[in-house]
């Protein structure tokens, strides 16, 4: 009897001690860090080493000299800068404004149909991006469909060539990122803290400003990140649509033809701005969501 | 209840989007050049199919998208699980970096790759083509599978993971059995999102692929480049047709397995 | 699920694609890389000769044909990627400054039975005086395209009408630095002559002024170079300088296009043939030129490019109306006032491109005393939105350490 017993017992302790091994081993298997290892490397490689090449670039010239001369040729771009910052900022605000009752609406319908919406909404996305901007060209050309219609009224102004024209572009490139996110964020806000937001005498003006504006807010800096970054740095939309005013993107790749220390310090200085504004907004975001 | 007025408002965007690309595709079927209406004809589709170019860029687009999206995924995932481990501020710090090129304007990503494969080209002796493309466009896509793929581990109750091995699994059945079924979805959407991106990249291919490797995109910008050609028409009407057709079924798929859930 | 349909749809797709191309590109016995101008080579739509298939059909070789918008461009590829191009077709000036700088081969002319073809003239010249780095492929001259329906018929004579504030927004101008700093020039008062072997930083400056003065004097479109054809063609612009044979099509395709050969002279150019140094596929690269001089494809080829074409035997298969056209085929009292560009120096030439792409992206006005390319108000807020967002995120970043720090000692404590 008792050495069957002991016999039990150890072969018991033995099995438990099996366990808490092989537990021990697969739990640092899964709670490892290794797997990482290969996408680390490539990060150094093809993220980190890159950026400190265009900085290497822009702080030096083509001997390889200490040089702040870069900055100071890039300095005469800042026209272009500026209207660049310009186009993007009209263009998000107006995509803002547009998306925004739009992502409401979509909201308040029914699942099935919210989701028919935004699957119609994402094959304009889907589609290609040069393709898009060469559809409004054709468009607003001269002697084109709009143009026509204008001309039939009277008015005879040239639709295409002009900062107009790329806004339109833009905006047309670019609402359906302004949406998707705020109407994610809309989709969550329960129904029924609008209606006891009216139940408790808000009218609609007040239920909007106090409780889906703060509400929306995640959403709204999302799309406005999703939309400005892009705008602000984008390549080719002022060449097909736009005249004789150049945006940022479009200088940096002709800069880079004949002189890479300047592209890149051009190149840095968007970059700096563009994070700059990106961190503010996450801050920006994360006051609201610690707030809350 | 949607008032009338959304429902005008909701059409007016629609066919805003929409317009441009119905305009397209109706002059796809134009026999001139110019917007002059000047008969039926399906020439530019013929056209289109005989190009040996556009049929070339297409095959290089589709091999990189897949190609970048499959080793992302891999990467990734491993990458997603990995970075978990590491202690917060660590971690942060990864992530953020991680994201880089997901924040980063496009034209500063394209032109810093370009400056690194022009230099290691020079050194290494390779010429920039479908390699570097396809390193470039696996470096933009991972960072997307992460960002999917993390939160699905968060979720996921690490305690799964031990049960199966409490029940006999070995580490490896384990993985791929548990854990790699409740990331199943990140992961899946990761893919899609690497496939998209990638087959739609213009910026950052345009700098990394040398003077000779040709995809879609830059196709496209080749040919609304210069002279008008109904062929970019005829393609967009094609592209459009294949998004719709996938999105549609994926739609009704999804809707059905909602119905079957319900049930 | 449904990812799964979206992945299946994919590989057939995939699948699907790749028969397509594996059908089209079997069995060739060897290749040739070729980078050429675009729309510089018969295509083989609308009833003209495939050059390129032709090529393919008669030799079995396969034709990897890429396009380049400037010479530029060419050089900077040449140079900076470790791409191999068998044949290149660079101007005048730029196979001077690829020659001296070693980059290209000597062609045996030897195996290149129909350069016999070549009339005399072409064979020689300032930039390849031995003449065993080049074939000509082409050569011409710039001119004036306008739109009858625009401009009254006649109304333009020279480049100077470019700078005419009447034609609001309607003159397109040459998107490359030597093609448009040469017509500046030419227009600048006193006027500066383009084909000079070199040129002072003054000279480049007053041509950049001069170039900044066609943008605000509000005529300026756009800076074009293949697009120039959609914007001619539909009429979307009114006035163009462009390349003679380029006009010639134009012409052909909208009835409302006129031209005028400048009363100043233009650039008077010769593409041509030539083999780099990073070539892999020498002998392929000869016998597609010798394939470009055969007679009958040049001028197939002229026939739809509607360049001057240096093959003489080719010339006499041309139609009158090539032949009598002063675009395609000038008469020798405008090629007297015409000038090609030389080799200039490596420094002027990139202030040149430099001064250039800052001319393309200004909007100020001309001081009369320097050029301002830019405002100083511009520049100053630039500095200040960049100080603004350095402070502020370095702002954000001490704030996050410092709640970071406060959060763990908060959590030790617990």
């Amino acid at each position: 009897m008792r050495t069957n017993r002991t016999s039990t017992e150890s072969f018991a302790s033995r099995f438990s001690l099996e366990i808490r091994k092989r537990r021990t081993e697969s739990r640092s298997a899964i709670k490892s860090k290794r797997p990482s290892i290969p996408y680390l490397g490539w990060m150094l490689v093809f993220t980190i080493v890159p950026l400190v090449m265009v900085v290497y670039y822009a702080f030096t010239d083509t001997n390889g000299r200490f040089t702040l001369d870069n900055f100071l040729n890039a300095s005469d771009y800042s026209e272009v800068f500026l209207y660049s910052l310009y186009v993007a900022l009209i263009s998000t605000l107006i995509c803002l404004v547009l998306a925004y009752p739009l992502s409401f609406f979509i909201s308040r319908c029914t699942a099935r149909k919210q989701s028919i919406i935004i699957m119609f909404l994402m094959v304009p996305m889907w589609m290609n991006f040069l393709l898009r901007i060469y559809a409004w060209v054709l468009i607003l050309q001269n002697y084109g469909p709009f143009d026509m219609i204008l001309n039939l009224i009277g008015v005879d102004v040239s639709l295409i060539g002009n900062t107009g024209a790329v806004v339109v572009g833009m905006i047309y490139e670019f609402l359906p990122f302004m949406i998707l996110p705020i109407h994610s964020v809309m989709s969550k806000i329960d129904d029924s803290l609008i209606e006891a937001a009216q139940d408790l005498g808000c009218s609609g003006f007040y239920v909007f400003r106090k409780v889906i504006l703060p509400l929306s807010v995640p959403g709204i800096i999302s799309g406005v990140t999703m939309v400005f970054v892009p705008t602000a740095s984008t390549f080719l939309v002022a060449q097909y649509l736009g005249g004789t005013q150049f945006m940022i993107g479009d200088v940096i790749e002709r800069v880079f033809q004949s002189d890479h220390n300047t592209g890149s310090a051009i190149a840095l200085v968007l970059m700096v701005v563009i994070l700059g504004f990106l961190v503010f907004m996450n801050r920006f975001g994360d006051k609201e969501a610690i707030a809350q | 209840m949607k008032k009338k007025s959304q429902k005008i408002y909701l059409a007016i965007i629609m066919a805003f989007l929409y317009a441009p690309i119905i305009y397209l595709i109706a002059y796809s079927f134009n026999d001139g050049k110019t917007s002059v209406w000047k008969g039926f004809t399906m020439k530019w589709y013929t056209a289109l199919f005989q190009d040996a170019q556009i049929m070339g860029s297409l095959y290089n687009t589709l091999l990189v998208a897949i190609l970048a999206s499959v080793i992302a995924t891999v990467l990734g995932t491993a990458a997603a699980i990995g970075i978990y481990n590491f202690k917060g501020g660590v971690r942060s710090a990864i992530q953020n970096v991680s994201n880089i090129p997901i924040i980063n304007p496009e034209i500063v990503t394209g032109v810093s790759l370009m400056l690194l494969f022009t230099f290691a080209g020079t050194m290494l002796g390779f010429e920039m083509g479908f390699w570097t493309v396809l390193l470039a466009h696996i470096g933009f896509c991972t960072p997307y599978v992460i960002l999917n793929v993390t939160p699905r581990i968060r979720q996921m109750d690490a305690s799964l993971y031990e049960a199966a091995l409490d029940l006999g699994c070995s580490p490896m059945q384990a993985f791929f059995k548990v854990v790699l079924h409740e990331l199943l979805p990140g992961i899946l959407s990761g893919f899609l999102i690497s496939f998209t991106y990638s087959l739609d990249d213009f910026v950052i291919t345009y700098f990394t692929r040398g003077s000779r490797f040709q995809t879609l995109p830059i196709q496209i910008y080749t040919m609304t480049h210069q002279r008008i050609n109904p062929k970019a028409n005829a393609l967009s009407a094609l592209m459009f047709l294949v998004i719709l057709v996938i999105l549609i079924i994926s739609n009704v798929v999804s809707a059905k397995k909602d119905k079957e859930a319900v049930r | 699920m449904k990812k799964l349909t979206v992945l299946l749809t994919c590989v057939i797709i995939v699948l699907s694609s790749l028969t397509f191309t594996a059908c089209s590109g079997s069995g060739y016995e060897g290749e040739v890389n070729v980078y050429n101008w675009g729309e510089y080579i018969s295509p083989g739509d609308d009833e003209t000769l495939d050059v390129i298939a032709e090529f393919e059909r008669r030799y079995n070789i396969k034709v990897n044909y890429t396009n380049f918008e400037t010479n530029e461009e060419l050089y900077n590829v040449l140079v900076n990627s470790n791409s191999s191009y068998d044949v290149i077709i660079p101007s005048d000036y730029m196979v001077a400054r690829l020659r001296s700088e070693g980059m290209l081969e000597k062609i045996d002319l030897g195996n290149i039975p129909n350069y016999k073809n070549i009339d005399e003239k072409f064979r020689i010249s300032d930039f390849d005086p031995t003449g065993e780095y080049s074939v000509a492929y082409s050569w011409g001259i710039v001119a004036l395209v306008y739109n009858t329906t625009m401009i009254p018929e006649g109304e333009i004579t020279g480049f100077k009408d470019m700078w005419n504030p009447k034609y609001r927004n309607d003159v397109l101008m040459f998107n490359n630095s030597r093609d448009a700093m040469a017509i500046a020039m030419q227009v600048c008062d006193p006027p500066i002559d383009p084909g000079s072997e070199s040129f002072t930083g003054e000279d480049i400056d007053r041509a950049t002024k001069k170039l900044i003065e066609l943008k605000n004097c509000g005529s300026l479109k756009k800076y074009v170079m293949d697009q120039v054809f959609t914007e001619m063609e539909g009429s979307q612009s009114a006035l163009a300088a462009y390349y003679g044979g380029d006009i010639y099509t134009m012409l052909d395709n909208n009835e409302e296009l006129s031209y005028s050969l400048p009363e100043e002279g233009s650039n008077l150019f010769i593409d041509s043939m030539c083999i780099p140094t990073c070539c892999q596929n020498k002998e392929n690269a000869e016998l597609f030129i010798n394939f470009m001089c055969d007679p009958e494809i040049a001028a197939a080829n002229a026939d739809y490019i509607c360049y001057g074409t240096p093959n003489k035997a080719a010339l006499e298969l041309m139609d009158d109306d090539y032949k009598e056209s002063p675009l395609c085929n000038p008469p020798q009292e405008y090629i007297d006032k015409c000038y090609t560009f030389a080799n200039i120096d490596d420094q002027i030439y990139s202030e040149m491109q430099e001064k250039f792409v800052k001319a393309c992206s200004s909007t100020a006005e001309v001081s009369s005393i320097e050029i301002k390319t830019t405002s100083v108000e511009s520049k100053i807020a630039v500095a200040v939105i960049l100080a603004i967002v350095v402070i502020a995120t370095v702002i954000v970043i001490i704030l996050d350490i410092r709640r970071a720090v406060k959060n763990r000692g908060r959590i030790n404590k617990i």
